[in-house]
This record gives C-alpha cells, structure tokens and sequence, in this order.
C-alpha cells in the first residue's frame, strides 16, 4: 500500500512544544501526563469555559458506562480509536469487570500518547496498542493487531470517543467512519462521543480558536452532522443523547442541565 | 461551609488523659456512620467518571482508614482514584476537625492530635508523588516516542542516502543561489569527477558551447521559483575534458513555507545514444566514401538557403566535374578511383572550407561548392580557380601520379530568381560547355546559352524515348470571363517529369522538339490527351464544359498529317469541334501559299477554331488578322505589368496599347484574352478597358484535371441563359 509505505519513510516527529490533545485531555481530568504547552493551553481553555474539567470527567463516565454495557451485552472485543493517554478506568479494566478475557486494541495517531499507553500494557497479554491515523482508515485497518480483531468474525466495540471532532470535514469524517464500519463484523456496535454545537453555541467559536493553533484542531458539529455517523447502526436506547443522559448511573447523575456538557453520545449496533 | 458541620475546636497538647476525652467529645460529635455518609457526599461532589457504588466504597475505605487514624493511607487512596481537585482538600479538612479520630495521628506518624493537618499533609505528599510518577511516566515515553521517531528517520535517511548514492542515474543537489552541495556516484562516474571537484562549483561553471539559450532561461525561472521543473538533453564536459550527453531533469524543491530551498538535478548518460544519432544523422547527410555532405544535404542547404536568405543577397554554385575520371576508374580499377576521389574530396575541403563554402559530393565524380554569401561573379569565379588550382597538382596512389583535371560550371545569381532545382540543372549544363571545350576549366553561366544547352541536352539525349515511357502530363490553365470571373476555357500545358532534372516547362524543351521534329509526335500526343480530356467533360458537364486551348508550333502547323491526326482524334474522342481552339504563335510564320494557312482554314471550316498566341512579342504583323481565319488573341502577359508597380509613363502606354487592342479586338469580333493576370486591380481595369477574357495565377495556376474540376463546382460557369 502507498500508504503505507510513505508512513514508513517519513517517521512522525516528536513534538512536545505544541499542545496534543491527548494531554490536554488528561490535564483536565487533573493528570499529570502533560508538558508545559499542554497545561498552558488547557488552563486558558478552562479560564474561558469552566465546565471542561466536567465535561471531561463525564465523558470518561460515559465511556465506562458504554463498554460496561457492551461487556454485559457479551462484547469481548474493542477498538479504542483515539485513546490517548487511558489512566483512570481505561477499556480494558472496565470491560474485564464482566469480560475477564476481553481484548483491546488501542489506537492513537500520536506517538508519546502510544508509547505511554504501551508502557503502561507492556505485561497485558490481551491488549495492543497500535500507531495510526483514523484518516487513513485502509492503513489503520491493514495493521496487523486490528486486523487480528477484526478477523475473528467476532462483534467488535469500535470507540470513537471524543476523536471526530478532531477530523476536519476536509478529510470526510463520514466516509471514514463508513470505511471502519465496513471492516466490522456482524452484529458489531459503534461507540461515538463527539462535540456539539447546539449545547453551548456561545463555547463554540472561541474553544475551537484554541484548538485551532494546535496539532488537532476542533469541528464541533450539529446532532443531525454527528447523528448521521450512525449510518448503518441501529442506535441503542436512549439514542444520541447528551452525555450525562446515557444509561445514567443512578437518575440524578443527569443533573438539570444536561446540555451544558455538550458532548453528544450513542451507541449503535450492526444488524 | 455548612453551619451544621461539626466543629471541633483547637486540639488540646496532646496527653493520655485528653486524648481520651477528645475521642469521646468527637464520637458524640458525630458517629462514625454519619462522618462516612458526610465524606462519601463530599467525594460525590468532587465529581468523577467512577460509578457510584465505587464511589461508595471509596468513600467508606477511606473513612474507616482515617478513623483508624490511617490518615495518609487514606489520601493517597483518593488521590490515586483522581480526587485530586484543592477544593476536596479544603472540605476535607473541614470535616476532619469533627473526625471520630481517636487514633488519628499515631498510626502514621502524622503531627499527633491534628488529624485535618496529617490528612493535608499526606494528601499533599500522595499528590506530589503521584505528579512525579506520572510526570516521568509521561517524560519516558517522550523519549521512547523520540527515540523510535529518530530510529525510523535515521532507517529512512538511510533508505534515502542508499537510494541517492546507488541510484543510477545521476543526481545533483545544489542551492537555489546556484551552488552544487551533493553529488552521488553515478553522476560522479559521469563526470569523471570526485566530489570535491564539484561541491561548492556554480552550477553555472557547467555551461557548454552546445546548450541553447532556452536552458538557462528555464534554468533562471527555476531558480527563481517560476517554474518547478525542467527537462532537456545537454551536453556537460567532464573532468578529464571529454564531453558527456545527458537527459537532464532539473526539479525545484520547496520548504513547507513554500520557499525555495533547493535544485535537484537527475541526469541520465545518453552519450552512447546521442553519438549513435548523430553518427545516424551525419550518414544520411554525409557521402561515406569521402565524408563530405552527401546530394540530400547540399539540397536541403540549398533550400534552406533559399527559404531564408535575404532578399537580394546572392548565392554561387560551382558543379564540378573530374576530366579523367572514367579512365582511371577504368584502367587502375574502382579501389584506386575511390582513393582519388577521397583525396580530391579533401583537396577541395582544403582549398574552399576556409573561405566560408560548403563542398559536397553529388555522386559519381560530380563535386558541388555552394556560395551562401556571394558578392558578384567574381566570388564564384574565385572559387572555381581555387577548384582548378587545388587539384592542378597530380595525385599520387599506388605509386600512380594521376593528374585529374576538373571542369567547372559556375553559376551567380540572386536568391529568388530561380528554384534550387533550376540552379543546379543550369551549373550542370554551364559545366558542359566546359567539358565541351576540352575541360580543366570554368564556364560562367549565360541564361541564352544555358536555355540552348537545357533544351539540346534534354532533348537530345531524353526526348525521343520520354514519350514512349509516359514522361509527359497536361496541367490546365482556366481563362475566365473577365465580365464575371466565371470560366471560360482552360489552356493545355504539357509537362515533362524529366527522371534527372525534374518537371520541365514547355518553354525548356519544346523549342528543340520543334527543331528535331519530335514535336509531330508529342503535338500529337498533346492532342490526342487533352481532346480526351475535354471529351470526358463535355460528357459529364454538357453546356458547361470548357473549351480547350492547345498549342501548336510552326511545324506541326505546317505539318501534312495535321489535318488527319485532328480529324480522327476528333472521332475518337467524340468531342464537338467548337470546344476545341487551337493557339499558334506569332512565330508561325505564315505566308498567303503556306500550307499551315490552308490547314488551318480546313479545321477552321471543321468548326475548330484559332487564337493567336503571345501577341504582341513579335512582329505582330496585323495582316495575321486580315489572312488567319482567328477567333480570339491572347495578350502576351509583357504588357500587363502590375498598375500600382509599374513606372507611370510606361504603364500608361501599355494601357493605351491594350485599350486599343480591346477596341480592334471588338470592332473584329475577335476574343480578346490577356494573359500574366495577377492581381484583381488588373483584372478589373482590363475589363474597364473592354477585355474579355484574362488568364493568370489571379484566376488560376495550371492544375491537374482533377483540381481544375474542383473549380467547376465552385465556379459554375457558362450559365445556360
């Protein structure tokens, strides 16, 4: 594959004097797996919106909430795509309180987010973390760690948390989306957590300035825009919903304005 | 803070007897179900991504922990699970000081008796270490990540380096200021060159006298960031001065900024392919017995020449030919006659290259010198001498002194005035009157001599076979209607593709036909085609068909079968009499007993009918009009001169001339035709002046019948009203 091959002789370089994403994300969740240009950005992202910290900690609740679902559901094995730096409650210790022997592939684009995650998995047998990009979906499919998942015919829990909308609409998120959901076996489920324009219209401009400088920059886009990812899925009760409204712990955990932490969420099954 | 929290007051110095009484006062402060409760409600607060049953049992770990006084067990176990926010801390310690903390303080050592104080500082020490951990943690896979990062770019680099030093062409690197910074080893091997010789060079040192302005204009736009690439074949010389040929291909490199940065040059040795080309070239251009350029190239030259010389510049030819070439051939065999002609090849290169002309050899032993820059005669004469003079010394081969004179024709004239064709042909024939005054000498061209000499060469040696092999064709000339422009007739011209000398007009060889008397039978040749022709279309256009204008000369006018030959091609060909006109000239002498009078009035009785040719070049004895049985008089082209060019007194007489000839023409009902008509301002003013019909390159050139046909339909003349 071209692709491939490209990959190859051009090695991403190791930046750390621009803020990723995926550090960013554990500075708001109060980790310290973040450099300087990290904690700068993120704390002038908190300044401007306050609630980020929350709404980081409730999307990390909905992804334990959806693979725990998944597991109950007898889902064995996962594909976290953009996983970034998984300290508290990552997939495989979620889905291994039901699922002893579930299987994880984790997948991220950025190179200190991957080694960290396979320092932290070096004595897991049953996980894999894996280097790729979800814009290039024929190379990321083509590795052999998810091709080994997806082979075994086995439903898969593909996670696309909070990742879209760092794909810009120039590289036809969508289209990707589909390409992965092709590669699924039967019966597969897609678990989608992504930034909405509708919860906080007034957020959207300026956080998306601030990502705008980094690496990654943000697209928040609106519930018909994310609802159409599910094409093809069958999306599970109670639909896409905010994020605190999904299968809630207990029915206060929704909290009166669930909109104010607007990261839309569902999670849809393969027929 | 809420008002109904507990609130213990200040810690007393610690001492069995108060610690006693201290744990008591805070159990009945509050128990401990009611401080797990409160410190379960505070960690919900905190907020976390932990279900709540988790959160639960955190909340009662921790509280049984600092009950059991286990105060930094407890905060490191909050902090691990992320409790981590300062907010926490302050409610946490809040809600220490109304711990049921009998034992706290002790168990870990902490300051014994402030339980809010050894939790903050256990908390502040978990959180810290935890920071550490997770900042080197974060710090090694960095490095691994940089590391890796640097291993695949070392592995590419290193991909890239073996790529570029084994590759097999060439390539360069250079700046875009234009210095050469990286060389590999096929474009090292290529030049000769060690890398040292040419990092640092310009890249503008490797200029060759070969490369054309266009590559280092496409070179400069490169540079200059106009362009992205280029490719051409160009020589460069390598080190040891040698010359290499290379397919080059030069590419712009940009940063990401989108400046440029840097030149990238591939060459691949063509040398082998460009030698093998122009050794292909110089063999079809080149003579391989003596290297000079071969018949094609002197033509080609010559055309190009022709196609480019300055108007009024001049050019010379010298044709030479060796006197005793056949004898030696002959006597001392071919071998030795091909040395001869190899060392008079270079004799003559010798003698002419440096004064600037081109020598080559036209086959046989027939040498050709081309003046492309001739300042008169004299410069053509010059290099004749110098022909002469270059082989006046004998030859020696095999011990053989052999003293092969030449004969030179030379001809000067200016460019445009005569084709290539016409150029060489009238050398040759000039040279044949040198051979034919005893050679080893020159001949200077004369247009009346050359014109006898064309004529009796051709005919002489060519014409009696040349109908027998189908050598002769008809082109027609249209005569149109100067009232309309519509056609009228059409003129039969014969032509002779002559195998050696080309097509020949009639004017080149006619005259000596007439002079053998091979005209009777080419006359009637001539008849015979173009009474077919016109046959054919009186058949296939009726009433529109042109009539045929043929030419018949003094001889064949006089001719006794004449009458006979019209008669039965007539029949043969079935065309209708009045669509025949036969032209004479003034030339054809006639007198009132001549013969060719009666002859002609017996066809004029048949319904043909008579013009009479070229009027006004001879005598233009007016009694023709008075004796010949004429229908028409064709206009000699001399008095049409061009109206806007012509010299104004000249013209106007002409003018006159033809004015006055329209008005006999009429007042005779005579056809009055004019012939050499070129331009629409002369056509127009000869129909002011009541001419009837014109003919000239205005209305037509002579054509084959095919093209003439293509004017039929164009032009449907002869309408039926």
């Amino acid at each position: 594959m071209a692709g491939h091959t490209w990959q190859t002789w051009s090695p991403s370089w190791v930046d750390l004097e621009t803020p990723n994403a995926a550090r960013v994300y554990d500075y708001y969740l109060g980790g310290s797996h973040n450099f300087e240009a990290d904690r700068r950005m993120a704390r002038q992202a908190v300044e401007q919106w306050p609630d980020l910290p929350k709404i980081m900690r409730a999307n990390r609740a909905f992804l334990r909430r959806s693979v725990q679902y998944l597991a109950a559901e007898g889902f064995t094995r996962f594909l976290d795509i953009g996983s970034g730096i998984p300290t508290l409650g990552p997939v495989h210790e979620v889905a291994r309180e039901l699922q002893p022997d579930a299987r994880v592939v984790y997948v991220d684009r950025d190179p200190v987010a991957v080694a960290h995650s396979q320092l932290m998995l070096a004595e897991d047998p049953l996980s894999r973390v894996v280097q790729a990009d979800v814009t290039e979906p024929e190379e990321l499919l083509a590795r052999p760690d998810v091709a080994d998942l997806l082979a075994a015919g086995e439903r898969v829990g593909l996670l696309l948390i909070a990742v879209l909308h760092f794909v810009p609409d120039t590289y036809r998120p969508h289209a990707l989306v589909a390409r992965l959901r092709d590669a699924l076996p039967p019966g597969s489920a897609l678990v989608l957590c992504h930034a909405c324009r509708e919860g906080r219209p007034d957020q959207v401009g300026p956080h998306q300035d601030i990502y705008a400088r980094t690496r990654t920059p943000l697209t928040m886009r609106g519930h018909q825009e994310i609802g159409r990812f599910f094409d093809g899925f069958t999306l599970v009760d109670p639909g896409l919903v905010y994020l605190t409204q999904w299968r809630p712990d207990t029915p206060e955990a929704v909290g009166p304005h669930p909109e104010r932490l607007p990261g839309l969420v569902g999670v849809g099954l393969l027929p | 803070m809420s008002a109904d929290r507990p609130r213990p007051g200040p810690a007393p110095p610690p001492s069995d007897a108060s610690e006693a009484r201290r744990a008591a006062e805070a159990a009945e402060a509050v128990s401990p179900q009611a401080f797990q409760d409160r410190w379960t409600a505070m960690l919900r607060r905190h907020g976390t991504s932990l279900h709540p049953t988790k959160v639960a049992a955190l909340g009662a770990r921790t509280a049984v922990m600092i009950c059991e006084g286990r105060l930094g067990a407890a905060a490191a176990a909050l902090v691990g699970a992320h409790f981590t926010d300062p907010d926490l801390l302050v409610e946490a310690v809040e809600l220490l000081r109304g711990a049921p903390s009998g034992e706290a303080g002790r168990a870990d050592g902490s300051p014994e008796g402030d339980p809010a104080g050894a939790f903050a500082a256990a908390w502040a020490i978990a959180l810290r270490e935890r920071t550490l951990r997770q900042q080197e943690t974060i710090r090694t896979a960095a490095d691994v990540a940089r590391r890796e990062a640097e291993q695949a770019l070392h592995a590419s680099e290193a991909r890239f380096r073996a790529l570029f030093e084994h590759a097999a062409v060439g390539i360069g690197v250079g700046s875009v200021e234009g210095e050469i910074l990286a060389a590999n080893r096929s474009l090292l091997e290529m030049f000769g060159a060690r890398l040292e010789d040419l990092r640092g060079r310009a890249v503008t040192d490797l200029v060759h006298p070969e490369d054309t302005p266009e590559i280092w204009q496409a070179y400069e736009d490169l540079i200059g960031g106009k362009r992205e690439s280029f490719q051409c074949d160009k020589p460069y010389y390598r080190q040891d001065g040698e010359v290499v040929w290379t397919h080059l291909t030069v590419s712009l490199i940009r940063d990401e900024d989108g400046t440029p940065r840097y030149q990238v040059a591939m060459l691949e040795d063509i040398t082998d392919r460009y030698r093998l080309q122009e050794r292909l070239a110089h063999q079809a251009t080149h003579d391989p017995l003596t290297g000079l350029p071969n018949r094609a190239a002197f033509f080609e030259r010559l055309e190009e020449l022709f196609a480019t010389a300055s108007p009024g510049s001049h050019f010379g030819l010298c044709y030479i030919d060796l006197d005793r070439f056949k004898i030696v051939n002959d006597s001392l065999g071919h071998a030795t006659g091909d040395q001869l002609l190899v060392e008079v090849a270079g004799r003559l290169a010798t003698a002419l290259g440096p004064l600037g002309h081109t020598v080559a050899r036209l086959g046989g032993d027939e040498f050709v010198v081309l003046l492309e820059h001739c300042d008169g005669e004299h410069d053509a004469v010059a290099a004749a001498r110098a022909v002469l003079g270059a082989l006046r010394e004998p030859i020696l081969i095999d011990g053989h002194k052999l003293a092969v004179g030449a004969s030179v024709g030379v001809l000067e004239r200016p460019v445009g005035t005569i084709t290539p064709g016409a150029a060489v042909r009238a050398a040759d024939l000039t040279l044949y009157r040198a051979k034919e005054a005893g050679g080893a000498r020159w001949t200077l061209y004369d247009a009346r001599t050359n014109a006898e000499a064309v004529s009796r060469y051709t005919v002489s040696v060519r014409l009696p076979m040349a109908l027998d092999r189908g050598e002769f064709f008809l082109e027609y000339q249209p005569l149109c209607s100067l009232a309309d422009g519509s056609l009228a007739a059409v003129e039969a011209l014969v032509r002779w593709r002559h195998p050696l000398l080309g097509v020949l007009r009639p004017d080149e060889f006619v005259p000596a036909a007439e002079e053998t008397g091979l005209i009777l039978p080419l006359g009637r040749w001539i008849l015979n085609q173009a009474c077919a022709q016109a046959a054919d279309w009186q058949r296939r256009y009726g009433a529109k068909a042109p009539q045929v204008n043929v030419n018949i000369t003094a001889r064949q006018a006089r001719s006794k079968g004449l009458v006979a030959d019209i008669g039965r091609i007539l029949a043969d060909t079935g065309l209708e009499p009045g669509l025949l006109q036969l032209e004479i000239t003034e030339g054809t002498a006639l007198g009132p007993h001549d013969e060719s009078l009666r002859n002609l009035n017996i066809l004029v009785d048949k319904g043909i009918t008579l013009a009479v040719d070229d009027f006004g070049t001879g005598w233009s004895n007016l009694a023709y009009l008075r004796d010949l049985p004429l229908s028409g008089i064709k206009l000699s082209s001399s008095f049409i001169g061009d109206p806007a060019t012509g010299s104004a007194p000249e013209s106007d007489v002409a003018w006159r001339i033809v004015g006055g000839l329209a008005d006999l023409a009429r007042s005779l009902g005579l056809t009055l035709t004019a012939e050499g008509v070129e331009t629409l301002e002369t056509a127009e003013r000869l129909r002011a002046l009541g001419c009837a019909w014109g003919q000239g390159w205005y209305f037509g050139r002579p054509v084959m019948p095919e093209q003439l046909e293509e004017l039929f339909l164009a032009n449907p003349y002869k309408s039926d009203e």
